[in-house]
């Protein structure tokens, strides 16, 4: 997967949980979670959707690796 | 016009979901009502044919107007005039009466007890318990009863009535999909916005415009501004009430979560993401199991005195995006088992956001919870709804140093709160439901 198609993928991801968020005024490292006001439901329905688009499995233990905009990215392409 | 929650006077019908003619269940959505706070799908408490629609779509009328007339089944052949009753129906609807005549086998003992729990399940399934007689002891009517009969029904009953969600509807219309041919997975079979979606054309272009999970509210009379300012209104009545009848005391602790983080992190391991529980789920059913052991929490203050409640009905303070909250309810939720309870409190959380709760589900509630834990605040003191007499407050899940036996450890801790009615029970009431919540806590296991 490419950065773009992560990217992508996180845009939409971030969409369908909460649509009046601003994910484009977020910068790369500042955490999502507490940027756009997700409970832990939402971050639930986001890496469920973000499994959905990439395939990729996501445990509870990689959770951390979705603290940022920039840290998702690099999680989803492999890094 | 029912009184969807305690702090409505008057609804505006956005949308009649029957006519004249249409056979209609206990419990089916009947109609959109639009309140201060959001617009809720209105339930039927009575089984019949609609006779007349009273109130037209867009009038506002106050609480107690008659609706529509609904003719009970009962009386068809029995009564040459079949009398109408109101669809709106008391806030707490009394068991519907029966003449003995229509009692199928008149049992010579009265018939058992039927546990909310099972109502429930029949209620999903869309299984009629009238007619049904139980394997349990005493013929008590068992949860299997409910599920072999729906089985035995089969797929072709249970599409004979197609019931479907508004939302579902409105989507069926927009893609122009024919609900009769949609098949549901929605309690009791009825039609969900994604049966239509699997059903119907492929989605219009996602690049454009990401379909949003919880919709606007198309049918809404209220714009956003008018919605945030009547909701406002509506939660400062109340809760002025609350603080002007209410004594409120209020008792707080610290539970160690050690046991139920791992234990849930453990099983979430072997799970899907969908089926992944957060800690919120083990929050909510121990609060529930903790109600049902200290009643003295659950229940209403009415006429000057405490009406203990006989199930537990979990109200959820859900807060939503443009501000305000709602506070709807998980049915039965201490018998609830937790994969339930979480899906339960998902699909709450969702409609809520939606604006699309029914009404039972905001006028049931026998104890709320405010868990504020996501938001970073270390304890919360709640207001009471009233009638309710407690309001128990869930902080943030943290890591703190802990004495366990006589060493420090770090673990993580979660403060929980109760605020009380002094009217309805003392401190050392209020105290025992705390340690009982912490004692629940500790055997994660139990809570499934």
């Amino acid at each position: 997967m490419t950065p773009d198609q992560a990217q992508h993928a996180i845009e939409e991801a971030v969409a369908r949980v909460a649509p009046d968020a601003d994910l484009a005024g977020l910068a790369p490292d500042a955490d999502l979670r507490d940027g756009l006001e997700l409970d832990s439901l939402d971050f639930l329905r986001f890496v469920e959707i973000l499994t959905e688009r990439t395939g990729r499995q996501i445990t509870e233990d990689d959770y951390p690796h979705l603290a940022t905009l920039a840290s998702t990215v690099k999680f989803l392409t492999g890094g | 016009m029912p009184a969807l929650g305690a702090d409505m006077d008057e609804g505006t019908v956005l949308e009649w979901l029957v006519k004249p003619g249409d056979e209609v269940h206990k419990g089916d959505v009947i109609a959109v009502i639009d309140t201060a706070k959001a617009a809720i799908d209105a339930e039927s408490f009575s089984a019949g044919t609609i006779g007349q629609l009273l109130v037209d779509v867009g009038q506002t009328v106050p609480v107690g107007t008659v609706l529509a007339m609904i003719t009970e089944p009962a009386a068809r052949k029995a009564a040459p005039q079949p009398p109408a009753v109101p669809a709106e129906l008391p806030r707490q609807p009394a068991p519907p009466e029966r003449e003995p005549e229509y009692v199928p086998v008149a049992p010579a003992r009265p018939a058992p007890p039927i546990s909310p729990l099972i109502r429930k399940r029949a209620h999903e399934l869309g299984v009629d318990l009238a007619g049904l007689r139980g394997s349990g002891r005493g013929g008590a009517l068992t949860r299997a009863d409910v599920e072999r009969t729906a089985a035995r029904r089969g797929p072709a009953d249970a599409g004979a009535r197609s019931k479907a969600t508004p939302r579902a509807r409105r989507v069926a219309a927009e893609l122009g999909v024919d609900l009769a041919g949609v098949s549901g997975t929605g309690p009791g079979g009825s039609v969900r916005e994604a049966d239509v979606r699997r059903a119907g054309p492929a989605a219009p272009a996602r690049e454009s415009v990401p379909a949003r999970e919880p919709a606007p509210a198309a049918l809404a009379a209220r714009s956003g501004a008018e919605r945030a300012r009547s909701m406002r209104q509506a939660i400062a009545r109340l809760m002025a009430r609350s603080k002007r009848e209410i004594p409120h005391y209020y008792v707080s602790g610290t539970v160690d979560m050690m046991s139920a983080l791992n234990w849930m992190h453990e099983r979430n391991r072997e799970l899907a993401v969908s089926e992944r529980l957060v800690p919120a789920a083990l929050l909510l059913k121990a609060a529930a199991l903790a109600a049902r052991r200290v009643p003295g929490v659950n229940g209403y203050w009415v006429d000057d005195r405490f009406r203990p409640a006989e199930a537990v009905h979990l109200g959820l303070a859900i807060s939503l995006r443009g501000g305000g909250l709602l506070t709807p309810a998980i049915h039965d939720a201490d018998g609830l088992p937790l994969a339930e309870l979480m899906s339960g409190m998902r699909d709450l959380v969702i409609r809520a956001r939606a604006g699309r709760l029914r009404g039972s589900e905001l006028t049931d509630a026998t104890i709320t919870v405010t868990n504020l834990g996501d938001q970073g605040v270390e304890s919360v003191f709640g207001v009471i709804y009233p009638p309710q007499v407690a309001l128990v407050g869930f902080g943030k899940v943290t890591e703190r140093p802990v004495a366990v036996a006589g060493l420090i450890g770090v673990r993580p801790v979660v403060v929980t709160t109760l605020a009380a009615d002094h009217r309805a029970s003392d401190g050392y009431t209020g105290a025992r439901y705390l340690t009982a919540l912490s004692d629940l806590l500790q055997k994660p296991e139990d809570l499934l």
